[in-house]
């Protein structure tokens, strides 16, 4: 099947599709990563591996998340397939709440590592300095904020992911197809 | 009513012409102008020391010169405050592996005898809150030093020092076996009661 790069009125392009599916990735990922190494014993060979890991993930996700934005922004965006007002609605309003999620979940994080000054390694390749450090009990905050956001960022995939499956068997419309590249002219009449 | 008030009157009067070594002197730490320091170290892994403190506390003492073994302390600390120039270090000593400081916020101590063992040492023994748990623990005190100080006020500091074991307070997490016990060092400087 043959499809651009980039995003047209009918479906999505092959960056927009990569796009989505690595960061769904890394989320999962992340999320997993994150409870697994909260947990380690302090003798536990990953116990320093794990964080590094999270950390330079979670930049990297910040990033793909703030290109995929504006890719979005600055390209089309195929039409939605025919559906009710409320449906469309819903729609947006948590296609909006993941994409905040998706930055502040990071940018929490973020806030938790740098919060005495200390920048954060990403991969042993460079530093990504700290911005705002020294609030008082930073790390508890953000480190609050970023466990409460990374919950409701599952919680929306979760909504996101059953929206999705609904329209793919109960609607029998294209929308499930399109972010795999396919369903082109497939039940859109 | 007069009556009261006179009685009130010449007892204040007694109290403050009574010699200064016969009754115990109030003092209060001076936590405001950070004279006084709650320091800890514990091992790291056997090869170092890593070193503590705690930041907000807040604490009384009397001192009687002539019958030191009356002194008395009541010092409260807020675990929160603990402070080892890693915030995320911070951040999981406050949490559930170590201190809990959501269920206990604050950790007491409050002398239960002070007993003198030579020139200017004692050994002051006490309850020791943190983490929930209360225990006697004994401190070895150390007279730094008394007298006036610049601004009209007087001070005395004393110095203490005590080890204790983490699993005695709850506290399980594995640091390794050097890592079992903590020392602390108490940097204490009152200013006495006007």
């Amino acid at each position: 099947m043959a499809f651009g790069l980039r995003n047209s009125r009918q479906e999505y392009g092959l960056v927009a599709i990569a796009l989505h599916w690595v960061v769904a990735l890394m989320v999962f990922g992340l999320f997993g990563l994150g409870f697994y190494m909260t947990g380690l014993e302090y003798t536990d060979s990953w116990y320093r591996r794990a964080p590094w890991l999270h950390k330079s993930f979670g930049l990297l996700t910040f990033a793909l998340v703030s290109f995929r934005l504006v890719w979005r922004l600055t390209g089309e965006k195929p039409v939605m397939v025919p559906m009710p007002g409320w449906e469309r609605v819903a729609a947006l309003l948590a296609h909006r709440v993941l994409y905040l999620l998706l930055f502040l979940v990071p940018v929490s994080g973020y806030l938790i590592s740098t919060a005495d000054g200390r920048g954060i390694d990403f991969f042993n390749w460079f530093e990504v300095p700290a911005l705002l450090s020294g609030y008082d009990r930073q790390e508890d905050m953000a480190g609050a904020v970023h466990l409460f956001l990374a919950l409701a960022i599952i919680g929306m995939t979760g909504l996101h992911t059953a929206a999705a499956l609904k329209h793919h068997f109960i609607d029998k419309d294209s929308t499930l197809l399109k972010i795999f590249g396919a369903g082109r002219g497939e039940s859109e009449n | 009513m007069k009556k009261f008030l006179i009685l009130v009157l010449l007892l204040t009067a007694f109290v403050s012409v009574m010699p200064s070594g016969v009754r115990a002197e109030q003092y209060t730490i001076d936590t405001k102008k950070a004279h006084a320091f709650i320091q800890f170290k514990i091992s790291h892994l056997g090869y170092s020391w890593l070193l503590g403190r705690f930041n907000d506390f807040e604490g009384t003492f009397s001192f009687n010169e002539a019958r030191p073994e009356a002194s008395k302390v009541k010092v409260s600390v807020d675990v929160a405050s603990v402070d080892t120039n890693h915030a995320e270090r911070d951040k999981h000593l406050r949490s559930k592996d170590f201190f809990e400081v959501k269920k206990y916020p604050e950790a007491t101590f409050i002398s239960r005898s002070f007993k003198v063992t030579g020139k200017g040492a004692a050994v002051m023994k006490g309850d020791f809150t943190l983490h929930g748990v209360t225990k006697e623990i004994e401190i070895e005190v150390k007279e730094v030093g008394a007298g006036k100080d610049p601004w009209g006020g007087f001070r005395r500091g004393f110095e203490g020092t005590t080890t204790l074991a983490l699993k005695d307070y709850n506290i399980t997490k594995n640091l390794g076996p050097a890592s079992a016990t903590v020392d602390l060092y108490l940097s204490i400087e009152g200013i006495r009661n006007k």
